[in-house]
Order: structure tokens, then C-alpha cells, then sequence
């Protein structure tokens, strides 16, 4: 009896992790996205743009490069799903809530640093695969966004040190 | 040191060119934090330790860059890009690089 149960104890520790992952995964998940709405609300007023030009009438006063990163991973039972859409073909919605979260997550990051700014300009995203080991597949990712923030007119802000990045 | 990833600086004149600069480093996490990733990767969510970790490195890249520029004789740095690689198992390559001018 003892003998099945140690021969059935990595089985039965995958299951628990694969649940353990989808209770506690889809419930960060959720709070995180709350999170994520509430903050992109508060920066409603600020445009981002991803061309290189000011609007005409506006002249700067002072830039500065912005950035804001994370990293970020899949949990165990999404990693799963993830597996067995790869059968069936089709968008992988795990992976696509994921890189989702975590874009935005980024952006809202660079936009920290970007306070009172008027507008952020050239905005760039850079997406890379963190995970080793498993070639197939997409564990953990960090996403890099970064722009130009822009403060208008003559008078700059003094709060903010002249720091790089 | 002005850096932007624009082409030019807004309300600025450029003077000079001084040609390319770049700074890189490649950075391998240490094992504690390496194993607490490996049990945050069950339940998901943000790898703290990973993003402060190439967050320092960015910003140690980016110091590279501005003293190769400095040493140019520069006052700004425009078109700056970032770029990362997996070069080795569990290392990063963290690459930045831009244009080193002079801005009036």
C-alpha cells in the first residue's frame, strides 16, 4: 500500500501544483487586471504616441527617456491549457491574457516615470523569452516599454532628478 | 547627459555628430533567487527578483553608454534602442545603444 502511494506521489504532486496554479493564478490574474484598469483610467489625459513628431503648436520645454519593464509568468494550469491547445490549433488564449497583462503592466510602469508630463513620444515595445530549459515552451517573458516623455511650455518641473533611465 | 529616442531633441539645435555608442552587459541571476522564481512560475504572476534584476542591468548598460559618450565629448545621446538576448542559460545580454551628438 505504502509502495503505491510513493510510486503515485510525483503524479499526485503535478496535479496539486496544476491546481494550486489555476486557483491561485486566475485569482492574481484577476486582482492584477483590476489594478491595471483603475491606473490606465487615471492616466486618461496623457497621449502616447508612437510617432517621432510633436503636435505643431506645442513646443518642449524638456525630454526625457522613459522606461518601464516586467517580468513576468505563466502559471501551472495555463501552461497546461497552453499544451493541449497546441493539439487542436487555434489562439492560446493563456498565452494571450499573459503578454496582455503584462504590455500594459509595462506601459503604465514607463508612465511612473513620466510624471506631469504632457505627452510620451516614439514609444517602443520589446517582448523577450526568459525561460530556459523547456525550448517549447513560453514560461516567462519580460516586456520593455519606452518613449520620449515631453513636458510643455517654459517652465520645468523641478520634482524629478535629471536621472537616466 | 539629455537621451532621447527620438531622432532629434525637441526644441534643440544638434551641433555635432559624434557617431555610434553602446554599452552591454550580461548578468546571470544567483541561485536564491533563481529557486524563488521556480516556485512563483506554479501559481504565475510578476517575477520580482528577474525584473529588478534586468532592470539593473539596463541601467548599467545605459551608464556605459553615457560614459563612452561623455568621453566623445557629447552632451546627449538620441535614437537610443534596447535590446535583449538569452545568450547562455539562466544569462541575459542586455544591450543599449544611440547616436552621440551635440545639442545647442
Amino acid at each position: 500500500m505504502m509502495e503505491i502511494i510513493a510510486n503515485l506521489f510525483p503524479f499526485i504532486l503535478a496535479v496539486g501544483l496544476v491546481v494550486a496554479g489555476g486557483l491561485f493564478g486566475a485569482r492574481r490574474e484577476k486582482k492584477h487586471y483590476t489594478s491595471i484598469k483603475t491606473r490606465e483610467t487615471a492616466y486618461a489625459r496623457q497621449p502616447i504616441l508612437n510617432t517621432k513628431t510633436l503636435p505643431p503648436q506645442a513646443a518642449a520645454a524638456r525630454t526625457e527617456m522613459v522606461c518601464g519593464s516586467v517580468v513576468i509568468s505563466i502559471d501551472r494550469f495555463k501552461q497546461l491549457l497552453a499544451g493541449l491547445r497546441t493539439i487542436f490549433g487555434g489562439e492560446v488564449h493563456a498565452y494571450t491574457s499573459l503578454i496582455d497583462r503584462a504590455r500594459r503592466e509595462a506601459v503604465l510602469r514607463m508612465r511612473e516615470q513620466a510624471l506631469g508630463a504632457d505627452i510620451i513620444v516614439n514609444l517602443k515595445m520589446e517582448t523577450a523569452s526568459l525561460s530556459q530549459g523547456a525550448k517549447k515552451q513560453m514560461g516567462t517573458i519580460e516586456v520593455l516599454a519606452y518613449g520620449t516623455a515631453v513636458w510643455y511650455g517654459s517652465e520645468p518641473p523641478r520634482h524629478r532628478s535629471q536621472q537616466a533611465v | 547627459m539629455i537621451m532621447t529616442n527620438l531622432e532629434t531633441v525637441p526644441g534643440k539645435e544638434i551641433t555635432a555628430h559624434y557617431g555610434l555608442v553602446q554599452g552591454s552587459t550580461i548578468r546571470a541571476k544567483h541561485v536564491g533567487r533563481d529557486i524563488m522564481a521556480g516556485i512563483k512560475n506554479v501559481f504565475g504572476g510578476e517575477l520580482t527578483g528577474y525584473t529588478e534584476l534586468l532592470k539593473e542591468s539596463r541601467d548599467e548598460a545605459t551608464r556605459r553608454m553615457q560614459e563612452q559618450a561623455h568621453e566623445l565629448g557629447a552632451n546627449a545621446i538620441v535614437n537610443v534602442r534596447f535590446s535583449t538576448s538569452s545568450v547562455a542559460q539562466g544569462a541575459a545580454e542586455i544591450l543599449c545603444y544611440g547616436t552621440a551628438v551635440r545639442v545647442q
